[in-house]
């Protein structure tokens, strides 16, 4: 037999799952704009207000309410209170973005746990943890977020986040356990244990990856749902308060003033929808890039 | 299927059981109590105030109570609106707020489901970047930002419709409340719908069914239909979680006088029956509508009928 | 003995189908795909046509165009005729009349080839009134008497049920039943028996034969197994890569082809054959008597407990019981059985990848079931299998390079990168397979590159027993021949011990010494391979025997004219006694009252029957 040996090591170079996903991610066109926007967005949000003359609070008495213009001092308008629509807006995409990303993160970890070790575990454990799920999922969301928000001081924002993440890990739960339940069907993971692989070394390196695309797609596809919520919130008056602002309560504003001043409406709802759109679609993009056998 | 039904219909009521005492620990838990924000109310009435109500007495006592009331339909009196109880409360908003959603719910479905068709039988590679656009659009448009839109431009500008309020027996003040909540699950109901019967028409049994010679029409509805639906039936479950959270801000932005600023309200305030007597009412709401939707899903799929 | 003569009629008559220079190309993104080119064919009435090839060569595409259900980037052209009436180009109602009405289509799969949601009687009501204009009352008794004309038992019950609570072979008669309802001059049967087991098999192809007869169809039989069409055909045509190679009558196409092609596909047919006598390349006989016993199962029973959610009683499946056998070292020892005989629950429970319920396993001396759970994880890479599914028993996000290096990283945790990386290279070479496809994900690789994968991450740690279950099943002929060559190879190579598992007794005589037959999880039989094939004494082994197809058409047809009709009992209520005695032309009231004890005429024989003294 004819030693191969010396001329395949060269070819058996190191390839992963994550190049693949990356190279299929660059050839789809809508979400890499949909990337760059996100992108644009959060570093304006960061950078923009800091350069501006204009504080999120800081009150301009001689230009109450005045449309947008971009000769005019305040590109964008301000409020009944002369307070600069664009700084604000922006405030509140830093916050509803600060806001989702920390609840999603918080929701992943307790919604990726459970799910897993209820579908791993099988059986009875699994009925019980997701009977759990199920009537948690009967409470009213709201009522739970309204509670707790009120559990502690109005407009604690880190209570504001767990609260989101309290709701958001119920439907990542359930998605994670079905997804295993399906994994443990497959053949591969039974020769992986008729290999003798340890049961950790399955978990690590057969598991976790082909659950991990759809967990990263998932969550991307929270994070706009996280906003979504704490927009919610925010409108009823039970998330961010005054005078800080956040999407939400820029909207629940803008809304009672549509009649006379539109812009305060307007502004900061298509920014919103800007975000969840760029967000949804670059989930989309990372979905349809993760799965191997995406035709 | 009878037998699905019995067993969902038998866990109900342990279910909402669970709901009614965790919502009752977690609503207790709340610092703070419903007199704490009377003006000029020296502690002795507040205390005779607290023991006319009850609340004097340990947790486990007040629970067994609430409970027992609740057996008899009593939700018990409202502590912050005197004048009425919890039951009287609920009477005056339900109807409203069930009509909203209801009326979402159908308007949902019934635009949604032949939209979705439609577009999955006239499925070009043009319009599937104008769909995808569309829908995306569809679930990034939440329906406070839909609601003050509308208003703006079919009460505002048009005239055709009121902005906000309620007048009894004037339909036409619900018209845009029911677009709202309507707008964006039917957006995911309809993308939902044409993704499954793009599917279900690739099938090997529809193709089989096709071989029969029965019509592409007969094919399409005795066929093709029923599985193609059966996600759309599995969505309704959250869809339904989404309306009922939906209506409470729809209720607010139009200001409608439904049952949905009674539990913001009475969270706020730490009015415990009318909270409670809101959990129960919209638990098993939910929990009923999503029974529904599970017989929707076993009529439609009799292999999950035996699970 | 002569073949089935084709009817009188047809010589004279227009055929019921002739097509002409028919194509079928479709549109892809990478540009046109010529799936079928410029076949010409004809059938009359009365007459079988078999239409063999490999799987991509188009057969089926070609009969999807003639009737207008190809997808929807594919286009037919050329000439199809349907008696003098042309089905390319026909507007869709016009097409409808044809479909259903003068020509049925049977599908592969019933299961995914039935409307799951519609119970059968709906399914054949709607076509009974749709092309026969019967009404409600009328198309149910029709509906009926259908069903029992393709002998499915218990008609009248039938109706009402789903095609999931149906068994396979049943659900194919429901599938024939409805290309039957509307009176077709046509009956075409797209690969109808390729997911049936293989006595199953033989009675719907004896359906067929049947079916031909009395009601003088025309028929055309597509399938990748030559021997399949023996009984059957009269006439056969042979595609490759869409082209149409050579066609003529089945006796000379099977006997003297003409093209090398053919020729090749004729012999893979009859190397699976079983009734030809012994060849040099059957399995050689039992070593010396002194070999060492590596594996020893005793007494092996395996049961499941089966809950009908939440509040239903439980049902006790028995999927094993009583097994016992020895494999000693470098022997191969096969194990067959029907779907549902217990063969893969056997294989796991032997390497203890499930629990056993009772009896005991012991590999090399030690017993399984008290080896602590990392020792035996230590043992695994002495005890190795290959799984039925090629690709779904590889991880889809690991390269073929990382699944064979897997082992090795568990095992020989001393090596380095490059050594495993030598390794691996060295081990794909072995299996045949090209340096290149280190770096492919399974979904790119074929069945066959699947399985050889499968194999070498088998063998390269260099294990002492190899289990198979049913590793090449889901494959084609051809390539079935490839792998089984393979493991014949490596087996000779390193002397190991092999368990092949498998429904396919043909391949089972080129691979093993030994036999085993199951039925039911119950042992049937355990034999010398030779001699289980010249003189099978279990009337189960017989059935089996007689039920494989041989691809010679001066046999076959009375072979098939011989083939009972019985369905496989629920393992949920076997039968009292002998369990196979439902389905046993030579049972005796004596097979109901007690079950029959395994009996041991020589070393390393059984037989569990109480009859076969007599009956031998």
């Amino acid at each position: 037999m004819r030693d191969f040996a010396a001329t395949s090591v060269a070819t058996i170079a190191r390839r992963g799952l994550w190049s693949d996903a990356r190279r299929r991610l660059r050839g789809n066109r809508a979400a890499g704009a949909a990337l760059v926007l996100l992108v644009a967005i959060a570093l304006a949000a960061l950078i923009a207000p800091a350069l501006s003359p204009w504080g999120y609070d800081s009150l301009d008495w001689q230009h109450l309410a005045q449309p947008p213009s971009l000769t005019a001092a305040h590109w964008l308008g301000t409020d009944r209170l002369g307070r600069d629509l664009l700084v604000r807006t922006l405030h509140g995409v830093r916050l509803s973005l600060a806001l989702a990303v920390l609840a999603s993160a918080v929701s992943l970890l307790i919604g990726v746990s459970w799910g897993a070790v209820a579908g791993l575990a099988g059986g009875r454990i699994d009925g019980a943890m997701m009977r759990f799920v199920d009537v948690l999922y009967s409470l009213p969301y709201l009522f739970v977020v309204i509670i707790l928000g009120t559990l502690f001081t109005r407009g604690s924002l880190i209570v504001l986040a767990l609260a989101l993440a309290a709701v958001g890990w119920l439907t990542t739960a359930r998605i994670v356990r079905t997804l295993t339940l399906a994994l443990k069907q497959r053949e591969f993971l039974e020769a992986a244990r008729a290999l003798g692989v340890p049961p950790h070394s399955i978990l690590l390196r057969h598991i976790v990856p082909n659950v991990l695309g759809h967990v990263a797609v998932y969550a991307t596809l929270i994070v706009p749902q996280m906003i979504l919520f704490e927009s919610f919130l925010s409108f009823l008056g039970l998330g961010v308060q005054e005078p800080q602002a956040s999407l939400g309560n820029l909207i629940f504003v803008g809304a009672q003033e549509m009649e006379s001043a539109p812009w305060m409406l307007l502004v900061p709802a298509a920014v919103l929808v800007l975000l969840l759109l760029c967000l949804n679609l670059f989930g989309d993009g990372l979905r349809d890039a993760f799965d191997p056998r995406e035709r | 299927m009878l037998k699905l039904a019995l067993r969902r219909v038998a866990s109900l009521i342990p279910t909402l059981l669970i709901i009614v005492t965790v919502s009752f620990v977690i609503i207790r838990l709340a610092p703070g109590g419903p007199f704490d924000e009377e003006q000029g109310v020296s502690p002795e009435v507040r205390a005779n105030l607290e023991r006319l109500y009850g609340l004097d007495q340990p947790l486990p006592v007040q629970y067994l109570r609430y409970l027992r009331a609740l057996a008899h339909g009593d939700f018990g009196p409202s502590l912050r609106q005197r004048d009425f109880t919890v039951s009287e409360l609920i009477e005056r908003g339900l109807p409203l707020s069930a009509a909203l959603g209801l009326c979402a719910i159908a308007l949902a479905l019934i635009t949604a489901i032949p939209a979705g068709i439609a577009a999955a039988l006239w499925h070009r590679p043009s319009t599937d970047l104008a769909i995808a656009a569309i829908a995306a659009l569809g679930v990034a448009l939440p329906s406070f930002v839909i609601g003050p839109l509308l208003a703006l431009v079919f009460g505002v500008h048009l005239g055709w419709l009121p902005v906000a309020g309620w007048q009894a027996g004037a339909p036409r003040y619900l018209v845009l409340p029911v677009l709202t909540l309507a707008l964006p699950l039917a957006a995911a109901l309809s993308r939902l719908t044409r993704a499954s019967l793009l599917e279900v028409l690739r099938t090997p049994f529809v193709r089989s069914a096709r071989a029969r010679g029965l019509g592409e029409a007969r094919v399409l509805l005795r066929h093709a239909l029923r599985p193609a639906l059966l996600p759309v039936a599995s969505y309704l479950g959250p869809a339904i979680a989404f309306v009922v959270t939906g209506s409470l801000v729809v209720e607010a932005v139009f200001g409608l006088p439904g049952t949905g600023r009674y539990l913001v309200q009475g969270a706020i305030d730490r009015d415990y029956p009318l909270v409670m007597g809101m959990v129960v009412v919209y638990g098993a709401l939910t929990l009923l509508l999503n029974l529904l939707a599970d017989l929707a899903c076993g009529w439609l799929d009799p292999g999950a009928r035996d699970a | 003995m002569p073949s089935i003569p084709a009817s009188a009629e047809t010589s004279a008559a227009t055929p019921v189908l002739s097509l002409t220079g028919l194509s079928v190309t479709f549109d892809t993104p990478q540009g046109q795909l010529r799936a079928v080119q410029e076949v010409t064919l004809s059938v009359s009435r009365g007459e079988c046509l078999g239409v063999v090839g490999e799987s991509g060569a188009g057969k089926s595409q070609l009969f999807l165009g003639v009737l207008g259900l190809l997808a929807a980037n594919g286009r037919a052209a050329g000439s199809a005729r349907l008696g003098t009436q042309e089905l390319l180009g026909l507007p869709a109602a016009a097409l409808d009349r044809v479909r259903g009405a003068k020509v049925g289509m049977v599908f592969q799969d019933p299961m995914t080839s039935l409307t799951p949601h519609l119970t059968v009687g709906a399914q054949l009501t709607e076509v009974l009134r749709r092309h026969g204009g019967l009404d409600r009352a009328a198309a149910r008794t029709r509906a009926q008497d259908l069903l029992e004309r393709v002998h499915v038992n218990d008609a009248e019950r039938r109706l009402a049920q789903y095609p999931h609570e149906l068994s396979g072979g049943m659900r194919q008669r429901v599938m024939i039943a409805i290309a039957l309802a509307g009176e077709p001059q046509l009956l075409i049967a797209d690969e109808p028996t390729t997911s049936l087991d293989v006595t199953i098999q033989a009675q719907i192809l004896a359906l067929f034969a049947e079916l031909k007869r009395t009601r003088a169809l025309g028929l055309v039989l597509i399938t990748h197994d030559l021997a399949v069409l023996a009984g059957v055909a009269d006439r056969v045509a042979v595609l490759q890569h869409g082209r149409l190679i050579e066609s003529g009558p089945v006796a000379t196409v099977l006997k003297a082809a003409r093209d090398p092609y053919t020729r090749a596909l004729v012999r893979d047919a009859q190397a699976g054959a079983a009734v030809a006598p012994a060849a040099p390349g059957d399995a050689a006989a039992p070593h010396a008597p002194e070999r060492t016993a590596a594996l020893t199962v005793s007494d092996l029973g395996v049961q499941y407990e089966i809950r009908r959610g939440w509040l239903g009683t439980p049902a006790r499946l028995d999927a094993l019981t009583a097994v016992s056998l020895t494999l000693h070292s470098g022997e191969a020892l096969g194990i067959v059985g029907e779907s549902g005989s217990g063969k893969s629950t056997l294989a796991r429970a032997a390497l203890r990848l499930l629990e056993a319920s009772s009896g005991r396993v012991v590999w090399m001396g030690r017993e399984l079931a008290a080896v602590p759970a990392r020792e035996l994880r230590g043992l695994r890479r002495d005890l190795q299998i290959i799984f039925q599914d090629p690709l779904g028993s590889l991880d889809p996000r690991m390269t073929v390079a990382e699944i064979i290096a897997e082992p090795l990283r568990v095992h020989e945790r001393s090596l380095d990168a490059s050594a495993r990386d030598r390794a691996v290279s060295a081990m794909l070479a072995r299996v045949g397979l090209s340096a290149s496809l280190a770096q492919r994900y399974p979904h790119e690789l074929s069945g066959g590159q699947c399985q050889r994968v499968g194999v070498a991450r088998a063998m390269v740690l260099g294990p002492r027993l190899l289990v198979c279950d049913e590793p090449v099943s889901a494959l084609d002929a051809p390539t079935q021949q490839q792998v089984i060559a393979l493991l014949a190879e490596l087996r000779e190579a390193s002397g190991l011990s092999l368990l092949f598992i498998s429904h396919n007794l043909a391949l089972v005589r080129r691979l093993c010494e030994r036999v085993l037959v199951l039925y039911l999880g119950r042992m049937m039989e355990l034999a010398p391979t030779a001699t289980l094939f010249a003189a099978p004494r279990h009337p189960y082994s017989r059935e089996l025997l007689a039920a494989i197809p041989v691809a010679d058409p001066q046999i076959q047809p009375a072979r098939l004219a011989r083939v009972r009709v019985g369905e496989p009992p629920s393992p949920l209520s076997p039968p009292s006694g002998c369990v196979y005695r439902t389905r046993c032309a030579q049972a005796a009231p004596l097979c109901a009252e007690r079950v029959p004890a395994w009996e041991e005429p020589q070393e390393g024989q059984g037989i569990a029957c109480h009859r076969w003294r007599e009956i031998s």
